[in-house]
C-alpha cells in the first residue's frame, strides 16, 4: 500500500504528461519534478507511487532520481539559493559574494537556515554567464550580483 | 506570435512545403551549416544519415545548454521561441518526423512555460498538429525538462534521460541517426542550429553560404563573458577576428587590464594565450591554433587572474558532472582535482606536472563520451601556455610537506 496519493489535479496533469510519450517511462523526470514542486522533497512513499504509475520498481525510481542534482530527498528551505561558482562567475568574483551570502544567512554553504527559509548551495554553470556573477533563487535568475544586491534580494523574500 | 508573423515568421513553411523533403536536406547541406552545439558536425549530412525507411523517427532539440560560458540558447528560447519551432517544423518535414521533443535543462523551468505557450499558439495557427497547412504532414512538439545534469547535453545521454533513465552516455555506434530515441532513427540538433534553418529555406542556401569562410559558413552566436566591459551574446560572421569580438563588440578588457588568456568555445576547449588573439573565429582557424570553436562561448581572462586557480575551478566542474560510468573519467577527474589543489596549496612538486600529463593521456579518447576529453582540454592547455604559473607554486614549498 502506498502512503502517497496524487491529488485529482495532479492525476489530470499526469495524464497530460503521459500522453506526450509513446512509452510511460519517459514521464519519469516530469513526474519526479511534479512531486518535488508540490512536496519540496521526494519521499520513499512518493517513489513507490511514481513507480506504480510508470510500471517500474521504486528502486529504479530512486536510482534515476539519485543521478540528478535537482531532486531532493531531504528537506530544503523555502528558498533554494543556487550560487553559480563556475568560470565566468569565478572570474567576476563570485567566491567572495558566496561567502558574504553565507555569512549573512549565518550558515555554511550546503546548509539550511534554522527557520527553514533559505538553503544555500554552490551550483555549476546556469547559462547566464553574460550576467555573471549570478545566482538562482527557486526559479528566478539574479545576475550582476554585488553585496548590496544580495542584501536587497534576500531581504525582499518573505 | 503576432509580432513574429509580422516580421515574416513561418513564411518559410510555405516555401518548404512546395518542395520535396529531400530538397530541404540538400539545401541545408549546401548552406554548409554545421552543428552549433559544440561538435560542429555538418547538419545536412546528419539529417541524411537517418536509417532509410525506418519509422517513426524523432527529433530532439538539445536545449540542455550547460557548457560553462554558454548562454546563447537561453536567450533564443527566451526571446524567440517561434524561430526554434519554425526550424523544428522544417527539420521534421525534411526528415519526415512526426514527433519532436525539446529537451531543456531543469533550471529552465520558467522558459518551458514560454515554449509551451509558443507551441500552443503554433497549434492554434495550424503550424503544428494534424495535416499542417493542408499538406498531410503531421507534427507534434513537446517540451521535456531535465533535472540538473551537465552530461545530458551529450546526445546519447540526453536520449537515456528522455527515456526516463539515468543520463549516462551510450556506446556509439549505433549512432542516434540509426538507433536513437526508443531505438528509432533520431535527429538531435542544438537550438541555435535549428534556428538557422528558417533563414536557409527563406533566403536560399547560397545566401547563407556566402557568409563566413570557405569551410565555416554563416554566422555564429558568441557568448562573451569574463573580464570584458560589455559581456553579452553577439552574432558574428564566421572568420571575424577574436580581437574584434573582444575589443570592439565586448568593449575590451575590464578596468583596462591586459588580456592574459581566452577560452574560445566554452570550458571544454583548450585555452589560448593573449598572443593569439588575432585568430579568426571560425572552425578551421581555431583548430589550426590548437583549440575549437565549441559552443561559441568566449571566456576572457585578464592578467589579474591566476590560471592554476581558474583551471582548478574547471576540473572541479568536470569532477562534479562526470556521470561515473567510465572509469578513466570518474577517477581521472578526481585525481586531477586532488593534484592541482595540492599545487595551489604550495604542496606540489615539479614531477606532479608529469603526473598530470600522464593522467590526461589516460583519459583522452578512452571514454564513451567526450566529458573526459573536455576536462583534459583546459588542464593540458594551461600547462602548455602557462607552465610558469604552475612553477610559481613549486617555489617555497616547505620541506617535508609533499
Amino acid at each position: 500500500m502506498s502512503g502517497f496519493t496524487f491529488s485529482e489535479k495532479q492525476e489530470e496533469e499526469i495524464a497530460g504528461i503521459l500522453a506526450k510519450y509513446p512509452f510511460k517511462k519517459s514521464a519519469m523526470l516530469p513526474l519526479l519534478t511534479l512531486v518535488q514542486r508540490a512536496e519540496q522533497v521526494i519521499s520513499p512513499e512518493a517513489m513507490v507511487a511514481i513507480g506504480q504509475k510508470l510500471d517500474c520498481s521504486p528502486a529504479y525510481v530512486q536510482s534515476v532520481l539519485s543521478f540528478y542534482a535537482m531532486y531532493h530527498t531531504e528537506k530544503v528551505g523555502k528558498y533554494m539559493i543556487l550560487f553559480c561558482i563556475n568560470i565566468s562567475c569565478q572570474l567576476n568574483g563570485c567566491d567572495k559574494l558566496l561567502e558574504y551570502a553565507a555569512d549573512k544567512l549565518d550558515i555554511k554553504v550546503g546548509e539550511t537556515t534554522p527557520d527553514e527559509k533559505f538553503t544555500l548551495h554552490r551550483e555549476e554553470c546556469l547559462a547566464d554567464c553574460t550576467n555573471a556573477p549570478m545566482m538562482r533563487v527557486n526559479d528566478t535568475f539574479y545576475g550582476n550580483l554585488t553585496e548590496h544586491r544580495i542584501d536587497q534580494i534576500l531581504d525582499s523574500l518573505d | 506570435m503576432k509580432v513574429y508573423e509580422e516580421q515574416g515568421g513561418y513564411q518559410s513553411l510555405k516555401k518548404a512545403f512546395d518542395q520535396e523533403p529531400d530538397e530541404i536536406v540538400a539545401a541545408v547541406k549546401a548552406s554548409g551549416l554545421r552543428g552549433r552545439g559544440g561538435a560542429g558536425f555538418p547538419t545536412g549530412l546528419k539529417w541524411s544519415f537517418l536509417a532509410k525507411d525506418v519509422f517513426p523517427r524523432y527529433l530532439c532539440c538539445n536545449a540542455d545548454e550547460s557548457e560553462p560560458g554558454t548562454c546563447k540558447d537561453r536567450e533564443l528560447l527566451l526571446k524567440n521561441p517561434h524561430l526554434l519551432l519554425e526550424g523544428m517544423i522544417l527539420c521534421s518535414y525534411a526528415c519526415r518526423i512526426e514527433t519532436g521533443y525539446i529537451y531543456m535543462r531543469g533550471e529552465f523551468h520558467d522558459l518551458s512555460f514560454i515554449m509551451d505557450k509558443a507551441i500552443e499558439e503554433a497549434h492554434a495557427k495550424g503550424y503544428l498538429g494534424k495535416n499542417i497547412m493542408g499538406t498531410g504532414f503531421d507534427l507534434e512538439i513537446y517540451t521535456h525538462l531535465g533535472a540538473g545534469a551537465y552530461i545530458c547535453g551529450e546526445e546519447s545521454a540526453l536520449l537515456n534521460s528522455l527515456e526516463g533513465g539515468r543520463g549516462e552516455p551510450r556506446m556509439k555506434p549505433p549512432f542516434p541517426a540509426v538507433e536513437g530515441l526508443y531505438a528509432k532513427p533520431t535527429v538531435i540538433n542544438n537550438v541555435e542550429t535549428l534556428c538557422v534553418v528558417p533563414y536557409v529555406v527563406n533566403e536560399g542556401a547560397e545566401k547563407y553560404a556566402a557568409l563566413g569562410t570557405e569551410k565555416s559558413k554563416g554566422t555564429k552566436l558568441v557568448s562573451v563573458s569574463g573580464h570584458v566591459k560589455r559581456p553579452g551574446n553577439y552574432e558574428v560572421v564566421m572568420g571575424t577576428s577574436t580581437r574584434e569580438i573582444i575589443y570592439d563588440l565586448a568593449g575590451g578588457i575590464r578596468d583596462d587590464n591586459e588580456l592574459k588568456a581566452f577560452i574560445p568555445g566554452g570550458s571544454s576547449v583548450p585555452m589560448l594565450p593573449a598572443s593569439q588573439v588575432d585568430v579568426g573565429y571560425d572552425y578551421e582557424s581555431l583548430a589550426a591554433a590548437g583549440t575549437m570553436l565549441g559552443s561559441g562561448a568566449l571566456i576572457v581572462i585578464d592578467n589579474k587572474a591566476n590560471i592554476v586557480e581558474t583551471t582548478l575551478r574547471l576540473i572541479s566542474f568536470y569532477m562534479h558532472e562526470s556521470c561515473g560510468k567510465c572509469t578513466p573519467c570518474r577517477e581521472g577527474t578526481r585525481w586531477l582535482h586532488q593534484i592541482v589543489e595540492r599545487i595551489l596549496q604550495h604542496k606540489g612538486q615539479l614531477e606532479h606536472i608529469n603526473k598530470i600529463e600522464d593522467i590526461c593521456d589516460n583519459m583522452s579518447f578512452k571514454t564513451f563520451c567526450p566529458l573526459a576529453d573536455a576536462c583534459v582540454a583546459p588542464v593540458m592547455s594551461s600547462i602548455k601556455h602557462f607552465r610558469s604559473e604552475y612553477e610559481e607554486f613549486f617555489k617555497n614549498t616547505p620541506v617535508g610537506s609533499v
